[in-house]
């Protein structure tokens, strides 16, 4: 990365011009010289409608770049060994697992909180953010959603599995049946049903619905038959009419405004799991929050794991800009933060309660035979992040790479302190045991990782990966107060008034 | 609607007549004028608002700011209908759990018969740990109320539209903005129409006929 001088009088605009003919636009740093109170672009170097729709749109209906092939057959390789695995378990019983009577969840638990969690960063991006008109969240939130969907998938195996004969998990679902049988409503088990279905099924209507205007715009740019109809039929005949972007924009904020108490309703479900057993360790009032704020963390490492390389491959730095980076990577901090405080909370909480059981367990953790995770998890989860308080590391994309890469380890690393902790050593130390994982188990959850990358690679190829539509918004071109041309938005005093109202059906 | 008087003869400057492109053969189906910008785009919509068309409308690649009042749009009546989805889940949420888990109909057949569980002598129905469940279908039943009303109003899918047989309609999607006015709008007429259209100084105005 080049830098420039601090002193230099240059406007952001006459840098970006100066520097037009280089391929790399200027980052950040250079273009918003420490200065808060100047406002970088979001979009960076000289492009209107017409390039940046090209940029995004090539991708997809462009040529397949080699190094797509390559990765497509690492991560293709690695959801055989997901295949390979769950079948060899259907053939032969979940006692292929690690899971013993004591660690009971093992595991697939583990895995599950792991991916579900992953998946809180895309709806923070896609709801949450646009509720406080981040504008910022146009560049990646496209992509992050699609890594919620992706995620939801990954973790959805999980559970389904472990209800040991797979082929009778519609039983968690409501129905009227032969077995004169429901489900029990006030188990959180259930609660978690309802969730994540939601939540997945949520997630992919707001991820379809703000692609449509993008498949358009593929569509109309298309010029192999095929292309034309595939997005065709996706765009549904979204033709850009000003009145259907209207109801759009109200559907989206409606969307924006229903997913967000959801997305919190789903990580503070699957702590229910934990918080209303009886075990010490699991049963406290912090969880809720705490998952939330870890779901999110680590969410936001996810998604600057995958952002990250994908605006170096697929020449996307002037849309997903350094701000951008920098921005999720101060979100990581904030959240990591909280999730720091809220390991400290649980060691004074066991202290303050003076509950035998509580406090051995938080002994147990740092102490006992699995501190060597425990010390792992702290590392990763409130050491690393703090690096993203200094502006050197800050300054450099790869850094923060490298800062999200120990908190994905970290946030598996918590939940299997979590998971495996508080059930090998119970109030009884007669059914104390240790879990060690099997080959079955190692095999499905980077197997998981070949099905999420697999998912996530046909989406980079054939999908728009940035939401074209929004990041023309943010754009100056996309607000007409900058052009010389002015004019009123009252309509003139001789309108019929009923004229001014339109049709009253809209 | 009252109505409102045809546009009057514009200062239309050096164009005397109406100039444009014609596509497809029979009855007129629409006139289609192509802009360059937002701003330019803004103005006139205002203008077209104001000469009182009514079945007409600015295709743009994006959500153009404050468009509906430049156009004369009245809000969506969107919001109700995901209200009334929402208050539908919440219904159905709070009917699942009380009769899966509290109800026993005497006579009825089993496979629908509620089954009354007895967790740790807890009520057989208490609202707060049903909560979550109710929660999620309300929210789900809104998903899909908003999608399929947003469809619903916006008529889609609609996968074949006459106005696709332009090619400018082709860059609606990119980077050019386009005013539309259909022929079934009881002010439209030709040359009066496209008159109207070229004094707002498009890059080009075109007409689309029924038939190709």
């Amino acid at each position: 990365m080049s830098s420039i001088s601090l002193s230099s009088d240059e406007t952001p605009q006459e840098l970006s011009r100066s520097r037009q003919d280089t391929s790399d636009p200027p980052s950040q740093w250079e273009q918003q010289a420490y200065d808060p109170r100047e406002r970088a672009a979001l979009v960076l170097g000289e492009h209107d409608f017409t390039t940046v729709t090209d940029s995004i749109a090539d991708i997809a209906l462009g040529k397949t770049p080699t190094m797509w092939y390559v990765a497509m057959s690492v991560s293709l390789s690695l959801l055989s060994l997901l295949v390979v695995t769950i079948g060899y378990l259907l053939l032969t019983g979940v006692g292929v697992w690690g899971n013993n009577n004591t660690v009971s969840w093992g595991f697939p638990i583990i895995n599950f909180v792991f991916w579900v969690g992953i998946g809180h960063a895309g709806t923070l991006i896609s709801a949450i953010l646009f509720l406080l008109r981040q504008n910022w969240r146009t560049g990646i939130n496209r992509f992050a959603e699609a890594m919620t969907i992706f995620a939801v998938c990954c973790a959805g195996i999980f559970p389904g599995l472990h209800v040991g004969r797979v082929w009778l998990a519609y039983w968690l679902l409501p129905y009227p049946n032969e077995l004169a049988m429901w489900p029990q409503a006030r188990s959180p088990l259930l609660w978690d049903v309802f969730a994540v279905g939601t939540y997945a099924t949520v997630s992919l209507l707001f991820w379809y619905m703000g692609m449509v205007p993008d498949l358009a715009t593929l569509r109309d740019r298309a010029t192999k038959r095929w292309q034309q109809l595939l997005y065709g039929v996706l765009a549904l005949g979204w033709n850009g009419s000003s009145r259907h972007w209207m109801r759009f924009e109200k559907a989206y904020l409606l969307l924006a405004a229903l997913a967000t108490p959801l997305v919190l309703s789903v990580h503070s479900v699957v702590s229910f799991d934990f918080a209303t057993s009886q075990l010490p360790g699991w049963h406290t009032t912090i969880f809720p929050p705490y998952f939330v704020a870890g779901a999110v963390f680590g969410g936001f490492a996810m998604v600057l794991t995958l952002s990250i390389p994908c605006r170096e491959w697929f020449g996307l730095k002037h849309l997903i800009t350094h701000r951008h980076i920098e921005n999720m990577a101060k979100v990581m901090l904030a959240t990591g933060m909280i999730v720091s405080y809220a390991y400290s909370v649980e060691f004074f909480m066991a202290w303050y309660s003076q509950q035998p059981y509580e406090q051995f367990v938080f002994l147990n953790r740092p102490f006992g035979p699995y501190a060597w995770a425990f010390w792992t998890m702290v590392t990763c989860n409130v050491i690393a992040p703090q690096a993203i308080w200094f502006t050197a590391v800050r300054k450099n994309v790869w850094a923060i790479f490298i800062v999200a890469m120990f908190v994905n380890v970290g946030m598996w690393f918590e939940r299997f302190v979590i998971v495996v902790t508080s059930l090998h050593r119970d109030f009884l130390p007669s059914s104390w045991a240790m879990f060690a994982p099997t080959w079955v188990d190692l095999g499905m959850f980077l197997g998981s990782f070949g099905l999420f990358f697999t998912l996530f690679l046909l989406f980079c190829r054939f999908l728009p990966m940035v939401a074209i539509a929004e990041v023309k918004t943010v754009m100056p071109q996309a607000h007409a107060d900058d052009h010389p041309v002015k004019f009123d938005y009252q309509p003139s005093p001789d309108t019929p008034k009923e004229l001014r109202r339109g049709h009253w059906f809209t | 609607m009252s109505n409102s008087p045809p546009p009057s003869p514009m200062d239309t400057g050096s164009i005397t007549y109406a100039d444009y492109e014609v596509i497809g053969t029979g009855s007129p189906y629409a006139l289609v004028a192509e802009f360059d910008s937002v701003a330019e785009v803004m103005r006139a919509a205002e203008k077209v608002r104001d000469a009182g068309y009514l079945l007409w409308d600015v295709h743009s690649p994006i959500p153009i700011h404050h468009i509906n009042h430049a156009m004369g749009m009245r809000p969506t009546i969107l919001p109700w209908i995901t209200l009334a989805h929402g208050l539908a889940g919440l219904l159905f949420g709070l009917v699942l759990t009380w009769w899966m888990n509290a109800t026993t109909v005497p006579g009825l057949s089993a496979s629908v018969q509620g089954y009354q569980f007895l967790i740790s002598g807890k009520p057989m129905y208490s609202l707060p740990a049903n909560i979550p469940i109710i929660f999620e279908t309300t929210v789900l039943f809104a998903a899909f109320g908003t999608i399929l009303g947003l469809l619903g109003l916006n008529k889609l899918p609609m996968l074949y539209n006459p106005l696709s047989r332009s090619r400018r309609m082709l860059r609606s999607t990119v980077d050019r903005f386009l005013v539309v006015i259909e022929a079934e709008d009881k002010n439209f007429e030709l040359p009066g129409t496209a008159r109207l259209l070229q004094s707002l100084q498009p890059r080009a105005v075109e007409l689309i006929n029924e038939e190709r």
